[in-house]
């Protein structure tokens, strides 16, 4: 990141707040709920910053979050990386969107991380029976709207660019 | 592969320390927070609950010894002592295919992969993977998990395999005929060399025989509290160690801590 453009470690804290809010211990019942918190982060600074946050963040990311899931190496990454370039093709039309719309596709781009998961999962012994998996995304298209507006909130105070 | 992995995981160490920061916070405010009448009743408690402790314990001296004699007429091994750390969970996976743990105890702590995680009701489950300062267990019930157990009632032997329900395990290849009740204790049978001999691991809370299959579909609930516990033992796999044969050297009054290998943190260094 380069010395110009402040608010690096603004993204940064986000990033941060992201791993431990995904880390939180819930009840058993509730962790079907849990919105994938960093995934979502992620689209936010993609779609405000394309041309500082991309898929150099989205890989190191990536690998952050395997190490806090104890997933196998990777996965996050290719999953995060997926996003970032969709998000990457999508922006100037998110940006347009009216904030129902863009939790709509908010739940696009969550769903199909959930999907590389699901199949991955799957090749790994761990087989959903149901379509249960696909919860965080709802989730998270539901939390959408606030996390957008606090996060833009964060990023005109501290003026992040 | 695993060794990159276990530096990577020194970075993201702190996020977990800080993620259970406010679960420490309650614990300590809940010992400092309390009135003096429940500390006087819990220290009553406590103290009840240690003498009957050691009046098991002075049982089980004696029969240790005798179990020693046994085993000496019949030209059997020694009796397998296994070595006990302590160590307190500090996370849980947030992936609710994956029923994983996190520890505080790492490599430098003597952690290593395989080892046995238990807790006071029974086996949790086994390390499957040791960062520096963290280390992370797959519980029993982990869809991919499966531990062999012996009924202690009768010594019928089977696998019990996790299949992805926090309180639940599944017996499998039991036949029709086989001599397993409601209600019976399955104890680990130490088969596979992974986990020692002779702990509760689940209680058989259903049996189902059904003439049309080929094995009868058993359902066990696990001893262990494996989401509520947070205190949690690691056991070594066994390492053969001669008992005190006689009652005199076998008497509990006389063994410390160390003698029995349970580490406690003054011993350990830690706070």
């Amino acid at each position: 990141m380069s010395s110009k453009r402040g608010g690096g470690s603004i993204i940064l804290a986000t990033f941060l707040l992201g791993y431990m809010l995904s880390q939180i211990p819930l009840p058993q019942f509730a962790e079907w709920f849990r919105p994938e918190w960093v995934a979502m982060i992620l689209i936010y600074w993609v779609m405000a910053l394309p041309e500082r946050v991309g898929l150099g963040t989205a890989a190191l990311v990536g690998l952050g979050l395997d190490l806090i899931k104890g997933s196998p190496m990777g996965l996050n990454v290719i999953s995060l990386l997926i996003i970032a370039y969709l998000t990457l093709l999508l922006y100037k039309r998110l940006r347009m969107f009216p904030l129902v719309q863009q939790a709509v596709m908010v739940m696009m781009l969550v769903g199909i991380n959930q999907l590389i998961f699901n199949w991955v999962h799957n090749l790994m012994g761990t087989r959903s029976d149901t379509l249960i998996f696909l919860l965080p995304a709802l989730m998270s298209a539901i939390l959408w709207p606030w996390l957008f507006v606090i996060l833009r909130g964060l990023r005109r105070t501290f003026r992040v660019a | 592969m695993n060794q990159t992995r276990s530096y990577l995981s020194l970075l993201i160490t702190p996020v977990q320390w800080i993620v259970d920061a406010p679960a420490q916070v309650a614990d300590e405010l809940s010992d400092v927070l309390v009135t003096r009448s429940q500390l006087t009743d819990e220290n009553r408690r406590l103290r009840q609950e240690a003498l009957l402790l050691k009046q098991r314990v002075q049982q089980m001296a004696s029969l240790t010894a005798a179990n020693v004699r046994l085993r000496e007429l019949l030209n059997g091994r020694q009796r397998l002592d296994q070595d006990v750390f302590l160590t307190e969970l500090i996370g849980v996976n947030p992936d609710p295919f994956q029923h994983q743990i996190v520890l505080n105890r790492g490599s430098e702590d003597h952690a290593y992969v395989g080892q046995a995680v238990l807790d006071s009701g029974g086996i949790m489950g086994q390390i499957v993977e040791v960062s520096h300062y963290t280390s992370r267990a797959m519980l029993i019930t982990d869809s991919r998990h499966a531990i062999p157990v012996e009924v202690n009632r009768n010594g019928f032997r089977s696998i019990a395999l996790g299949n992805g329900s926090i309180n639940q395990l599944e017996l499998v290849h039991v036949p029709d005929t086989a001599d397993i009740r409601e209600g019976d204790l399955l104890v680990s049978s130490g088969l596979g060399g992974r986990f020692p001999q002779g702990y509760p691991v689940a209680r058989v809370s259903s049996v189902q025989r059904d003439p049309g299959q080929p094995f009868s579909i058993v359902k066990a609930q696990p001893a262990a509290m494996l989401n509520k516990s947070r205190h949690i033992l690691l056991v070594d796999i066994p390492q053969v160690t001669e008992l005190p044969a006689d009652l005199e050297q076998a008497n509990p009054e006389k063994v410390t801590p160390e003698q029995v290998g349970i580490e406690t943190p003054e011993s350990s260094g830690e706070q």
